[in-house]
């Protein structure tokens, strides 16, 4: 660890650029570098990563039949991923509003632990839509200049504009303040502050514009509901703070270090709010579906009940349910603040619950019955499984990655001028290095 | 980063590599290995591919002679991978047309020839039966799709049934089209919804938006004996498609863009289908809807189809 001065006077323009490829070098190292639990953790990850790339490229190689897709479920576990992933990178957003417009001081300290899980989380979501192009070499039709984006007219071009662009406000936030800490410098607020409220817009425009992919389909009635992006947002924003009180238990646990109560108080506020508004407006669809009747509501009944003896998702949806109302109730409780078990089972339920919600319980209803009335059950096959749980797996290598970089620069173990060109100064680590 | 990770020996600047470095680089090293291996498949995959393929523009970009270049291309890969010699044209619409399709549903009875012909003319993969048109035995006296059976097995006409093909609608204003992200389906002046095989990317979005299950995906790739593929070909229409892309009904374009008719009506025993130019008043299929009961399916929409259904009255 060097004796490197705190803040070190601002280097010229050039140095800054300069040391910027170094930054991203001794991030790297950094990140790789780490105690035995660690290594076990990236072993683990990478062989379940391997597992789902070798599935991807058999299902390129023979074709989408390996799937358990058809033409009347045209969409399955991979759209469903991708929606719930979208939702999680929104909800990471849910630490910056506390943060900035609340000016809540604690929660500055940490609320790179939600950008960069958007991050991660989004680069997930665009893996998922990748293995499940039917031809993934022809992507760059997609990307203008060289393809042709379907532009305003298609949702699905105004989607991958707007995570694309999220991917880089978050990454472009996340890299200058890292950047300055690791430079001893202080961030210019000029700089970073109308990117942090842009992020802001943005996250809520992600999850409207994916919840319009689907509303906006007139022949599909289970989706044609204007409750659906509301929906999204309230569900997300469960989700999104439950992955991120998970993560600071665990970042606690790996650093040693204990920062503040305050955010997690937040973080639990929000949700108790956002959980029951979510079951709230589940509850108004479910009413409005069985209360009418009729023919739209076939595909709700054929979630919530079954259709004509077909019963594949109602488990999956009750099960859902369940999971979210047990976990609304334990974060109703007083003793989720004091007991972390509490705290830390309410937050794995909702997060699972609003998974199985977002996913199997909203992508598969929309496609049985089919158009045409006709029921096709799907029940996603092995490969779809081991590809899934690659791309789960490959992103939590990559938030474990990014978490290490910026905790290595927050506690300035990664700093400028620390290594390697200056010989280590041997004994004025403050404390034994804590590995991540 | 820690000191102690990057100093060997623990003594300073001793020049030896530590065993944590050999560790990581040999970590490295094999997960590299096990990475190449696991994405093996994609390589052969690869090899099935041609530059030329990735590289091909638009169809509304080709030129003529890039159009010519393709077509022979097509053709050339039929033989190698299909042993079929087939003729791949592309004829354009015509002025003036606008092509619409009704259907007699008091004669229609279920006999679904049209389906085994569209089978048959558009070179659909064998195994998987496919075909663009679904024939719906329904409980007559109602419209219910809900009670209607695709998958009916006994003698046909059944007395109190009655038979509903479906099959694409040919949308004035078709959702798949806006909904695909890459243009790679588009509306042609003659009114048939066409789809780009060399460029849609395979989303499958076009197919959650359509309302009249229109449109298949090819989940793998097509299988069909060489003898029996149909070799007069259109690029837009019947050639075989690529594994991983959508196709659909084009009302046989290779067929009725040069006045003949599509091969469903021309299988069709009872005549229960008509087909022709809705621009040309003395067109039979102007006469069915002037002087026949007309209805179109999922109106509610408001999609425009231009496909027909009508009763005898
Ligand atoms: S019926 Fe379906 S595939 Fe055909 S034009 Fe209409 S929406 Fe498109
Ligand atoms: S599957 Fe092909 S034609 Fe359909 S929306 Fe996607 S790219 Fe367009």
């Amino acid at each position: 660890m060097s004796a490197a001065p705190e803040a070190s006077p601002s280097p010229s323009r050039p140095a800054f650029w300069r040391n910027f490829g170094r930054f991203l070098g001794n991030a790297a190292l950094e990140s790789l570098d780490g105690g035995k639990l660690f290594y076990i953790w990236m072993f683990c990850l990478t062989a379940i990563f391997l597992v789902g790339a070798n599935a991807w490229a058999v299902q390129v190689r023979d074709g989408m039949a390996l799937s358990n897709m058809s033409d009347h479920v045209s969409w399955g576990l991979y759209i469903a991923n991708f929606t719930f992933l979208v939702g999680l990178a929104a909800g990471g957003v849910m630490m910056v509003i506390p943060a900035y417009l609340y000016h809540d001081e604690e929660m500055h300290d940490i609320v790179i632990i939600g950008e960069l899980l958007a991050i991660a989380a989004i680069i997930m979501s665009l893996m998922f839509v990748i293995c499940d192009l039917g031809r993934p070499d022809r992507f760059w039709h997609l990307l203008p200049p060289f393809g042709r984006l379907h532009f305003p007219v298609s949702m699905l071009s105004w989607d991958v504009i707007v995570l694309n662009g999220y991917l880089f406000i978050n990454a472009y936030i996340c890299a200058y303040l890292l950047y300055m800490r690791y430079l001893g410098q202080t961030p210019d607020p000029r700089w970073y502050v109308p990117f942090v409220f842009l992020s802001i817009v943005w996250a809520i425009s992600i999850h409207t514009v994916t919840a319009f992919l689907y509303c906006g389909l007139g022949g599909r009635p289970f989706w044609n509901t204007a409750l659906l992006a509301p929906r999204f947002l309230a569900s997300a924003f469960v989700s999104g703070p439950a992955f991120i009180v998970l993560a600071i238990q665990v970042i606690r646990q790996a650093v040693g270090r204990h920062f503040g109560d305050g955010p997690i108080r937040t973080l639990v506020n929000i949700m108790r709010i956002t959980i029951l508004v979510n079951l709230l407006m589940v509850v108004s669809e479910v009413f409005t579906e069985f209360y009418t009747g009729g023919a739209h509501t076939s595909a709700a009944r054929y979630l919530y009940f079954g259709l004509h003896g077909h019963d594949e998702l109602v488990w999956w949806i009750w099960s859902s349910i369940t999971l979210v109302a047990v976990a609304a109730v334990l974060m109703l409780l007083p003793s989720v603040f004091t007991k972390h078990w509490i705290l830390n089972t309410a937050c794995i339920l909702a997060f699972i619950g609003i998974w199985i919600e977002k996913g199997m319980g909203l992508i598969i209803p929309g496609f049985v019955p089919s158009t045409l009335h006709e029921i096709v059950e799907y029940r996603p096959s092995a490969i779809e499984w081991k590809i899934t749980a690659g791309i789960w797996a490959l992103g939590l290598i990559i938030y474990t990655l990014f978490i290490k970089i910026a905790a290595g620069i927050v506690l300035n173990r990664t700093k400028l001028h620390a290594i390697p060109d200056e010989p280590p100064a041997s004994e004025s680590s403050p404390a034994p290095l804590p590995t991540l | 980063m820690s000191s102690s990770s990057t100093s060997g020996c623990g003594k300073e600047d001793c020049g030896c590599v530590s065993r944590r470095t050999v560790m990581k680089g040999v970590g490295a090293t094999l997960g590299a290995a096990a990475f190449a291996r696991a994405i093996a498949p994609l390589t052969e995959w690869v090899d099935t591919l041609s530059v030329d393929e990735f590289l091909q523009r638009h169809y509304k970009e080709l030129s003529l002679v890039d159009l010519k270049v393709v077509l022979r291309r097509l053709e050339k890969e039929t033989k190698e991978q299909y042993g079929a010699d087939v003729t791949i044209s592309d004829t354009k619409p015509q002025e003036g047309v606008k092509f619409g399709y009704a259907l007699n549903l008091s004669v229609c009875n279920g006999c679904r020839k049209c389906a085994e012909a569209c089978h048959l003319e558009n070179n659909h993969d064998r195994p998987s039966n496919q075909s663009y048109i679904r024939v719906f035995e329904m409980q007559k006296g109602s419209m219910d799709m809900e009670q209607g059976n695709a998958h009916y097995d006994k003698p046909v006409p059944q007395p109190d049934k009655f038979y509903m093909p479906v099959q694409c609608q040919q949308c004035e204003h078709p959702p798949c089209v806006d909904v695909c992200p890459v243009e790679a389906t588009w509306k042609e002046p003659d009114g048939i919804v066409v789809v780009d095989y060399n460029w849609c990317i395979g989303c499958r979005y076009c197919e959650a938006a359509c309302p009249y299950h229109a449109r298949r995906f090819n989940w793998t790739k097509p299988v069909i004996p060489k003898e029996e593929i149909n070799p007069n070909q259109g690029y837009l229409s019947n050639r075989i498609r690529p594994q991983g892309t959508m196709e659909k009904c084009t009302f046989c374009l290779h067929r009725t863009r040069n006045g003949r008719l599509p091969a469903c009506l021309e299988a069709c025993p009872t005549g229960a289908r008509v087909f022709g130019n809705l621009l040309d008043p003395q067109s039979e299929i102007r006469w069915v809807l002037e002087h026949k009961r007309v209805f179109i399916l999922k109106e509610d929409l408001g999609l425009k189809p231009q496909f027909f259904y009508f009763f005898d009255s």
